[in-house]
C-alpha cells in the first residue's frame, strides 16, 4: 500500500551526473545569524507585498513585515528580532533571474533566541488564508503561493496530492537532506495539505538515486499510517521533477499546455513546502528559513544549511568554510536551469534552493560551436517533444510564424538539448532570447486577430442587414408589382368587357 | 566524423585486400580534391577556412565517394567527383549542415551519368580460382596517373562485370537466378570478396550505433525496405528474382544503409521520419535493381529521398507535450 509504481515513462530527458554526493556528507547545518537581513517584499509570483513596518521600528522574530497585496501574494516575516533600518530597492534572485525589488533591511540584534512562537488559532475556513499569512510559497524554486494553488485545486475537487521530492536537477540536495532528517514533518505537512483540499490520495515522489531519503520517508509514512498515502520511486532522469512531468508519470495525465494542474484537481507541492506547512500549523512558525544547498568545487565544505531568509549568500559560503579558490561562476539554482549571480552579497530568498560556487573545471567548457548537422539528438532528449534543430533555424531567422508552428512557447528551458548537442550550440539560450519578440508577435497577433474578427463580424452583420433590407425591398416590390399587375389586369378585363359589350363602331 | 572514418577503416582494408590498392589511390585523390575545393570555395565565400577544413566532413565525403568508384580508374574521375561533391553537393547550399543532398552521392551520380564507361569498369576479387591478371600497386598508380597499362594488357582484359551487372544482363537474356549464380564471381550470398567487405561494413555500422554516432532507425529501415520485398518476391518466384541474401551483400547495400543514408544532414530528423525515409530508400533500391535501368540503385534512392526529407520532416513532427485533444 505504501509503494506506488509509476504508470508511465518520462518523455525525453537525460541521465545526468548528479554531483550531489559532495553536499550530502554532512547533516544540515544551522545557518548563521547575520548582522543584516535583506527581505524582498516580493518573494512570490504575484505583486509586491505592502510593508507594514516603518524605518526605525523594532520587530520581534516572526513578526509580519509586509502583507500580501492580493490573493497571488504571500506575507513576509522577520526571520530574527531586530530593527528596520531601510526600505529600498535592491537586487534579489527570484524565480529564474535577478530582479530589483523593494526590500526591507533588518539589522539584527544578534540574539536570535529561536523561542517558540504562539500557535495560530485557526478555524477550518481560514486555513487557506493562513497559508498566505504564514508566507508559504512553493519552495521548489518557482515560489508560487501555496494558498493560490490550493484554492484552484479545491474548486476542482482535488483528488490527488503529489509531494515532490524528485529533485532531479544536478547539484541540488536540499530536498534529499530534508527528507532524510525531517521525514515526519513532511508527512505531517502532507496530512494537513490533504486535509485542506480533502484529497483522498497522496503520492510522495522521490528519485531512485536517494535511497536514504526513500527509506526515511517510507518508515515515516508507515508510522503515520495515513490512508491513501504512498511513496513512488522515480527513475533518476532529469527533468522528472517537473510538475507536468510528475503528473504525466504518476497520474497518466498529460496536462494541456494552457492548463494548470489545479484545474484538473491535482495539487503538487514540494517537500520543503510540506514541511513549512507543518512548521506553521503545528509549531506556529511562519516561513522564516529554508534549506539551501551550498556546493561546487570552489567551496571548502559543501553542504546544506538551514538559512534565514534574507541572509547574504556570502555568509552562507563562509558558514561552509569559505572559498577554496576563486569561483568562476556563482550559480543560483541547479546547473541546468540556474542563473549566474554577479556577486555574493545578494540575499537568500524563498526561491534559493541551491548556490553553486563553480570552478572553471565545472562550468561547461566554452567548446567551439559548430554548424548544426541535424542529428536530431536534441529532439530525442526534449521532454516537451519539440524539434530544437528546427526551432534553432526559425529563432535565428526570427521567423515568428514558424516558431508558432513549432510551439516555441512549450520550451521549458530545461537545457537537455544543450547537453546532447554534438556541435555545442547554445540552443536554450537562443530560444530564451527569441521568446520576448515571439511573445510580442503573439500579443500583436491576438490583437490583430481580435480586430480582424470584429471587422469580419461587423461586415457580415452589415451584409446580413443589407440582405435583409434587400429582401424586404424585394418583397415590397413584389407585393406592389403584383398588386399593380392585378389592377392592370383588372383594368384590361374591364376594358375588354366594355369592348365586347359595346358594338363595333370603329369603322 | 573522425570516428565514422575509423568505422570505415576495417572494410577499406578488406576491400584493398580483395580488389587492390585502387581504393587507397582514389581516396587520396578524392580527399585532396575535396579539401582543395572546399578551401577555395570557402575563400570565395569569405569564410574562415582553417576550422571548416578541420571538421573531417570533406574527408568523409571523399572516403564514401572512393568506395563508390571502381578501383581501377584514371585520376580525373575521383578528382572530378570530389570537386562536384563539394561544390554542387555542399558549398552551393551554404556548407556543412545546409546541404539538401548527400554530397558523396551527388558526386557519384554526376560521375555515373557523365562517364558511364569508366564508372563501370570493375575488377574481380583476388581469389585463386578466378582467371584474372592482378596489377601491382605501382602499375595501378601508373594507370591512374597516365592511363598506361603494362605491355600486352588491355583494360577490357582486366575488368569484369560485377555480380549486380551479371544479374541485370542475365535477367535481360532470360536466364534464371540459379543460372546466373553459377558464375565463379558469386559466393554464398552476393559477390565473392564483396561479402567480406560487407561483413566489415556491418561491423563498422554496429560500432557507429554502439558509440551513439548514429541511431538504429535508418539502417534497420533501409535493410527492411530492401529485404522484405526481396524475400517476398524470391519466395514467390525464386527463378526470376534474386535472393534477399544476394541483395544484402551486393553493391552498396550495407555501405548505403550504415554510412550513406545515415548522413544526418541530408536524412530526416524525426524518429518516424527516419523510418519512412530509410524504408523508402530500401524499397526504391529494390525497384531500381529489379526493374530499373541501373544495376545498383542505392545512390539514386538516397538522392531521391534526400529531396523528400523536408516534406517527410514536416509531416512527421511529433505531437508536442501538452498538446492533447481533451
Amino acid at each position: 500500500m505504501i509503494k506506488f509504481t509509476p504508470r508511465r515513462h518520462l518523455t525525453g530527458g537525460l541521465r545526468l551526473p548528479a554531483h550531489k554526493a559532495e553536499s550530502t556528507e554532512a547533516p544540515i547545518r544551522k545557518g548563521p545569524l547575520p548582522a543584516r537581513l535583506i527581505l524582498s517584499t516580493r518573494q512570490h509570483s504575484g505583486d509586491e507585498a505592502r510593508p507594514v513596518v516603518s524605518i526605525g521600528q523594532r520587530v520581534a522574530r516572526g513578526e509580519t513585515l509586509a502583507r500580501a497585496s492580493d490573493s497571488n501574494g504571500a506575507d513576509v516575516h522577520a526571520p530574527a528580532a531586530g530593527t528596520v533600518i531601510a526600505i529600498e530597492p535592491q537586487a534579489v534572485p527570484l524565480g529564474n533571474a535577478v530582479s530589483t525589488e523593494s526590500c526591507i533591511v533588518l539589522e539584527t540584534n544578534g540574539t536570535d533566541t529561536g523561542s517558540a512562537l504562539p500557535l495560530p488559532s485557526i478555524t477550518d475556513q481560514d486555513r487557506i488564508e493562513q497559508l498566505t499569512r504564514a508566507g508559504i510559497v512553493g519552495l521548489g524554486g518557482a515560489v508560487y503561493p501555496t494558498a493560490a494553488k490550493i484554492r484552484l485545486a479545491r474548486t476542482n475537487s482535488c483528488e490527488l496530492l503529489i509531494i515532490n521530492g524528485a529533485e532531479c536537477e544536478p547539484y541540488i540536495s536540499c530536498d534529499d537532506m530534508l527528507m532524510r532528517e525531517a521525514p515526519a514533518a513532511i508527512v505531517a505537512g502532507a496530512r494537513i495539505l490533504m486535509n485542506i483540499v480533502s484529497a483522498s490520495r497522496c503520492i510522495i515522489a522521490i528519485e531512485r538515486d536517494k535511497p536514504q531519503a526513500i527509506d526515511a520517508m517510507t518508515s515515516a509514512a508507515e508510522e503515520a499510517a495515513i490512508e491513501g498515502l504512498s511513496i513512488a520511486e522515480l527513475p533518476s532522469i532529469y527533468p522528472a521533477g517537473g510538475e507536468r512531468q510528475l503528473l504525466d508519470v504518476l497520474a497518466t495525465t498529460e496536462l494541456q499546455s494552457n492548463r494548470y494542474p489545479g484545474e484538473l484537481g491535482y495539487l503538487c507541492q514540494n517537500v520543503g513546502t510540506a514541511r513549512a506547512v507543518d512548521k506553521y500549523f503545528n509549531h506556529g512558525e511562519p516561513l522564516l528559513s529554508r534549506i539551501v544547498t551550498v556546493t561546487g568545487n570552489a567551496v571548502v565544505n559543501p553542504g546544506n544549511i538551514e538559512a534565514l531568509i534574507g541572509t547574504p549568500i556570502r555568509e552562507l559560503i563562509e558558514a561552509c568554510g569559505g572559498y577554496r579558490e576563486k569561483a568562476v561562476r556563482l550559480i543560483h539554482g541547479g546547473s541546468m536551469m540556474g542563473f549566474s549571480l554577479e556577486h555574493d552579497e545578494l540575499p537568500v530568498t524563498k526561491s534559493t534552493n541551491c548556490i553553486i560556487a563553480a570552478t572553471a573545471y565545472e562550468v561547461r567548457s566554452d567548446a567551439k560551436e559548430w554548424p548544426c548537422i541535424r542529428c536530431g539528438e536534441c529532439s530525442i532528449a526534449c521532454p516537451a517533444r519539440l524539434l530544437p534543430q528546427d526551432l534553432l533555424l526559425a529563432a535565428r531567422a526570427q521567423d515568428n510564424p514558424l516558431l508558432e508552428t513549432l510551439s516555441l512557447a512549450e520550451c521549458i528551458e530545461c537545457g537537455c538539448c544543450d547537453v546532447v548537442c554534438p556541435s555545442h550550440i547554445p540552443l536554450t539560450q537562443t530560444f530564451r532570447q527569441a521568446k520576448p519578440a515571439f511573445r510580442r508577435y503573439r500579443e500583436q497577433k491576438s490583437f490583430t486577430d481580435a480586430a480582424d474578427a470584429r471587422y469580419q463580424s461587423r461586415t457580415s452583420r452589415r451584409s446580413e442587414a443589407q440582405q435583409e433590407a434587400e429582401l424586404q425591398r424585394e418583397a415590397l416590390k413584389q407585393s406592389l408589382s403584383s398588386s399593380k399587375s392585378e389592377e392592370i389586369q383588372a383594368a384590361v378585363q374591364r376594358a375588354r368587357a366594355r369592348k365586347t359589350a359595346s358594338p363595333k363602331n370603329d369603322n | 566524423m573522425r570516428r565514422v572514418l575509423y568505422a570505415l577503416a576495417p572494410a577499406a582494408a578488406c576491400y584493398i585486400w580483395f580488389f587492390g590498392y585502387g581504393l587507397l589511390i582514389n581516396f587520396i585523390i578524392c580527399a585532396f580534391a575535396c579539401l582543395v575545393t572546399e578551401a577555395v570555395v570557402l575563400r570565395l565565400r569569405r569564410r574562415t577556412t582553417r576550422e571548416a577544413l578541420r571538421d573531417n566532413s570533406a574527408i568523409l565525403t571523399a572516403a564514401l565517394l572512393a568506395f563508390a568508384i571502381p578501383p581501377l580508374t584514371p585520376w580525373w574521375i575521383p578528382a572530378t567527383g570530389g570537386m562536384c561533391a563539394i561544390v554542387l553537393g555542399k558549398q552551393l547550399y551554404g556548407g556543412l549542415g545546409r546541404n539538401l543532398f548527400n554530397p558523396a552521392m551527388v558526386g557519384y551520380a554526376i560521375l555515373l551519368l557523365s562517364f558511364p564507361v569508366e564508372m563501370t569498369q570493375w575488377v574481380p576479387p583476388r581469389m585463386g580460382d578466378i582467371d584474372y591478371t592482378h596489377l601491382t600497386a605501382l602499375a595501378q598508380l601508373v594507370y591512374s596517373m597516365t592511363g598506361e597499362l603494362p605491355a600486352e594488357l588491355t583494360i577490357d582484359a582486366l575488368t569484369r562485370a560485377t555480380p549486380l551487372d551479371l544479374l541485370k544482363e542475365g535477367a535481360r537474356a532470360g536466364e534464371s537466378f540459379s543460372q546466373i549464380r553459377a558464375n565463379a564471381l558469386f559466393g554464398d550470398f552476393g559477390g565473392r570478396g564483396w561479402e567480406w567487405v560487407g561483413n566489415f561494413l556491418i561491423l563498422g555500422g554496429l560500432y557507429l550505433i554502439y558509440a551513439g554516432i548514429i541511431r538504429w532507425h535508418i539502417p534497420v529501415a533501409v535493410l527492411a525496405g530492401l529485404l522484405i520485398p526481396a524475400t517476398l518476391l524470391y519466395l514467390l518466384d525464386g527463378a526470376r528474382f534474386a535472393s534477399p541474401g544476394f541483395h544484402m551483400f551486393s553493391g552498396a547495400t550495407l555501405l548505403g544503409a550504415f554510412f550513406i543514408a545515415t548522413d544526418p544532414v541530408s536524412a530526416a530528423a524525426t524518429v518516424r521520419g527516419r523510418l519512412i525515409y530509410g524504408a523508402a530508400i530500401g524499397v526504391l533500391t529494390y525497384m531500381i535493381r529489379t526493374w530499373g535501368g541501373y544495376p545498383d540503385g542505392i545512390a539514386f534512392a538516397v538522392l531521391l529521398m534526400n529531396g523528400a526529407v523536408p516534406l517527410i520532416d514536416r509531416y512527421t513532427r511529433p505531437r508536442v507535450f501538452g498538446h492533447t485533444n481533451e
